[in-house]
């Protein structure tokens, strides 16, 4: 299988990875996947609240070099858009960004439910629990 | 220190053609041509002659005698002649055959192909260690059982099952024993009257040999074994096995047979320490790693290793300039993790994250070592990644968390 050289950029360079404070109020963080699957995704952001910001964003991945870079791919979105805006990023423009083939399309899906998951707990946070 | 780049150690998946074993095959191809079947000309008289040559070689490497080797496309076709002439020669005889959950699927998909036709298969369990129990083993046998095929050594953890002892058990009921012995024969000594065995699976491309040809033993004597072809036409090799014979990769196949057969008591000791050096070095560097399979009863040159936290494909990634493979549902065509580390009983967490070593001929000391560092360098940089080892360091249970899966 060929690797889309965004693939294999963001394997070997990914972006943005670590962990932010999950219990630090600002943070929203989402854990999608499970072990068994061999896809497990964090991911976490931080939010301004008053401009409704996305400030800062934090991924980790357990899975293959799809999978860690939709992840990627996705912290680097994320940064800098308001959470509506972050809502509608779908899977299809990271299969589109990363050349991904079909087989490796779940990886994207993965990720889009890795942003949604981490903005649904920053709101319950902050009850305002829209989804 | 030079390393060839890329590095080949699949040798599990294939072997590259020896050159003394291109060398034999070449004037096979060139001025020798000819059919081994056509008796009234040279061409065909030197064709033969290589052939019997080679088929010699090859029964010598299993105490077989010339007469009991069929050759064949390979060892799928070996396989399939195995259950499928069984099932149909001995038809009146019964109607059940005994195997094993980890066994080739060319085996496997045979099975359930007679199971379509009416024949009752039993897929024995493995054990932790990836072996057949033998109580088990002879609480299975019926009186409608015509067959046992069970694998000598596994192509994917390299455990090596008792086969002589299976053997014993099936001639003490009668019953005929079939062995895949593909990943056995030319790596562990294999002695087809020692080991009980009345029909064997066999393939050159796993012996240094060229790939597309095989063979079947099938025992003539204590008991004569009989087989329903499964190719009709010109009737060769007695009848067994018809189709214009591959003259230049059996005799191939007879030459790698003739090296391996003599290099195995050397080639073997030395694949012992260069994957014991492997493992235990990666076992020094890294923490929560694990074997899958037993580690005595293991052909040499094997290690299938699980890197916990780490995903395989993402590991392959990572040390691009080797040749490895692994049972991660993502390196697999199906998208489903391996089904032998399943039936050992490796979570399926774990089965993600193995890696398959083979270590073969052309592996050096020198490899073994840029493996083992670019190896331990990708899983240290992946776990860095790793959300589940990042959880385990911080001292949560994996298996008490509630996955939000797919």
């Amino acid at each position: 299988m060929a690797y889309s050289d965004k693939v294999v950029d963001h394997y070997s360079n990914p972006r943005n990875v670590g962990s932010l404070d999950k219990s630090d109020e600002s943070v929203g963080t989402g854990l999608v996947g499970a072990p068994e699957c061999g896809d497990v995704m964090k991911l976490q952001i931080r939010v301004d609240e008053a401009s409704g910001m996305i400030e800062d964003a934090k991924f980790k991945t357990f899975g293959c070099g799809s999978a860690i870079a939709s992840s990627s791919l996705a912290t680097e979105w994320v940064k800098g858009k308001t959470l509506e805006e972050a809502l509608a990023i779908r899977n299809t423009d990271i299969v589109k960004e990363l050349s991904l083939p079909p087989v490796k399309i779940h990886c994207s899906v993965l990720a889009e439910d890795a942003i949604k998951a981490a903005i649904s707990d920053w709101k319950k946070k902050h009850g305002t629990n829209g989804g | 220190m030079a390393v060839r780049n890329p590095i080949y150690m699949d040798n599990q998946a294939t072997t590259p053609v020896d050159p003394r074993v291109l060398e034999a095959m070449l004037p096979y191809f060139k001025e020798r041509f000819g059919n081994a079947a056509s008796r009234n000309h040279e061409f065909g008289w030197k064709a033969e002659e290589a052939v019997e040559r080679a088929r010699k070689q090859v029964a010598d490497l299993i105490n077989a005698s010339p007469r009991e080797i069929v050759f064949t496309s390979g060892a799928t076709e070996s396989d399939n002649l195995a259950l499928k002439g069984v099932a149909e020669m001995y038809q009146e005889k019964g109607n059940h055959v005994i195997t094993c959950v980890t066994e080739h699927k060319a085996i496997i998909d045979s099975a359930r192909h007679l199971e379509k036709q009416g024949v009752r298969v039993t897929f024995l369990p493995v054990g932790k260690n990836g072996m057949v129990d033998l109580g088990e083993l002879e609480a299975a046998i019926t009186d409608k059982t015509i067959l046992i095929s069970i694998m000598t050594v596994n192509n994917e953890v390299g455990v090596v099952q008792d086969i002589r002892e299976i053997g014993r058990v099936a001639r003490a009921r009668g019953v005929l024993f079939h062995t895949d012995a593909v990943q056995a024969v030319g790596k562990i000594p294999f002695d087809v009257d020692a080991m009980n065995v009345d029909i064997a699976s066999l393939s050159a491309h796993k012996m240094y040999g060229p790939k597309g040809v095989g063979a079947i033993y099938v025992r003539r004597r204590n008991p004569r074994v009989l087989l329903s072809p499964i190719l009709d036409g010109g009737g060769h090799e007695r009848g067994m096995r018809s189709g214009t014979l591959n003259v230049p990769g059996i005799v191939g196949f007879g030459e790698a047979a003739r090296i391996a057969g003599e290099e195995l008591p050397v080639e073997s000791a030395r694949l012992l320490a260069l994957r014991e050096r492997l493992r235990t070095k990666l076992e020094e560097n890294l923490d929560e790693v694990f074997v899958n399979g037993d580690l005595e009863r293991r052909v040499p040159g094997n290690l299938n290793m699980s890197f916990a936290y780490v995903e395989g494909e993402s590991l392959l990634m990572g040390i691009d300039d080797i040749a490895v493979s692994s049972g991660s549902a993502c390196t697999s065509a199906s998208l489903e993790p391996s089904y032998v580390l399943k039936a050992l009983g490796v979570g399926e967490d774990l089965a993600h994250t193995s890696i398959r070593f083979g270590l073969g001929r052309f592996n050096t000391e020198e490899e073994v070592d840029y493996v083992t560092d670019k190896v331990t360098a990708t899983v240290r940089r992946l776990r860095e990644l790793s959300p589940l080892y990042e959880m385990v360091r911080e001292g949560i249970d994996l298996k008490t968390v509630k996955w939000a899966a797919e």
